[in-house]
């Protein structure tokens, strides 16, 4: 009697570093990267630069472990969509388990060392949004409401509080009217975007509010908030946050936000609509990005002064 | 218990290709530096904040 004994076919790897540091959304973690500092460099404490350095460093990793998640759980629609289709994994450079590994093991090192490094108030802050990011955004909401990213959008929102908190300086209302700023341009942001992308969306399964309620609904909510983004934008100036320069910037961005949205509002059903919404959608990073900058600048001058 | 090869046959077992060996070198070069590194961080932090007064 003979016996065969057969060996499960192995598989090796031919994954490269630079394919899990695609896992991590580089471009997304360099906008945690630095929303975060804005919110370091806010803070009435300002630790060493080392100390702050290492805080960056974790909350970026912690944001990059909760992206992991989110395309370890997504890779089925992520297949299905062109805008994700080269990912790592539904392009078979890294399996779904390896990236689950990854994401949990740089989940628990980030939150441990910001807690080591900048205490657990700011460790505490970390942990919950990758669980807000990678739970409830992800496998709770994202298939099931198209109010996804209204509620998601908090947990990208939650960096500036987090670099706040890393400083010393606590969770206080000027923390938090940074957080707001962030989680009010979410939705007039994506909702851009998703009027152009409505028909990838749809056929991912993914209830976005144009193939939900309609492109009408979807441009009238996008003027609405924006409507109150514009004047909500200036909070952190009135708490003292941000200075003149800061204010020149909210006015002028909130002005140039405002008349985009009511482009966007104002569809004729000509192809120019679709520019519009492009152009919201371009215009908003610019805006959000240019807020944030001006009150970098005014911290970074503030300190040389 | 020492066993060794049978003279003459190649050795038996999984054999990786080159862009399999050199994805595998990449990514235990990547956690040998990520290591290092964390190592690195976690001594500095240590030592400001232990602060002046240990340095002496």
């Amino acid at each position: 009697m003979s016996l065969a004994l057969e060996t499960p076919a192995i598989r090796v790897s031919d994954a490269t570093p630079g394919d899990y540091l695609e896992l991590l959304k580089p471009r997304v973690m360099s906008l945690v990267v630095f929303t975060a500092l804005v919110g370091m460099l806010a803070s009435p404490v300002h630790p060493h630069p080392v100390v702050a350095a290492a805080s960056l460093l974790a909350i970026a990793v912690g944001a990059g472990a909760s992206g992991a998640l989110n395309m370890w759980w997504d890779a089925d629609i992520d297949a299905l969509m062109g805008r994700t289709r080269g990912r790592p994994i539904p392009s078979g450079r890294v399996t779904g388990p390896e990236a689950l590994a990854f994401g949990l093991i740089l989940s628990v090192l980030s939150v441990v060392t910001l807690t080591a490094v900048a205490g657990p108030l700011a460790g505490a802050l970390l942990a919950f949004t990758i669980f807000f990011y990678a739970v409830v955004y992800t496998m709770l909401l994202k298939r099931r409401t198209p109010q996804n990213i209204v509620i998601g959008g908090a947990a990208g929102a939650l960096p500036p509080v987090i670099g706040y908190a890393a400083a010393g300086g606590g969770v206080t209302w000027a923390s938090l009217s940074l957080f707001l700023v962030i989680f009010l341009w979410t939705p007039p942001h994506f909702w851009a975007l998703a009027l152009l992308k409505a028909g990838e969306y749809a056929k991912a399964g993914v209830p976005m509010l144009p193939n939900v309620k309609g492109e009408k609904r979807t441009r009238l909510e996008i003027l609405l908030y924006t409507l109150v983004l514009a004047p909500a934008a200036a909070a952190p100036w009135a708490l003292g946050l941000g200075g003149r320069a800061y204010l020149a910037v909210c006015v002028a961005g909130g002005a140039g936000m405002l008349a985009l949205a009511g482009r966007v509002f104002r569809a004729d059903g000509t192809a120019a609509d679709r520019v519009a919404a492009g152009r919201l959608f371009a215009f908003s990073i610019l805006y959000l990005f240019c807020l944030f900058a001006a009150l970098l600048a005014e911290r970074a001058l503030g300190a040389f002064a | 218990m020492e066993t060794a090869l049978p003279q003459g046959l190649p050795p038996s077992g999984l054999r990786l290709t080159d862009s399999q060996a050199r994805a595998r070198r990449g990514r235990n070069l990547a956690i040998g530096l990520s290591v290092a590194g964390l190592a690195l961080l976690f001594y500095a932090v240590t030592i400001i904040k232990l602060g002046p007064a240990a340095w002496h």
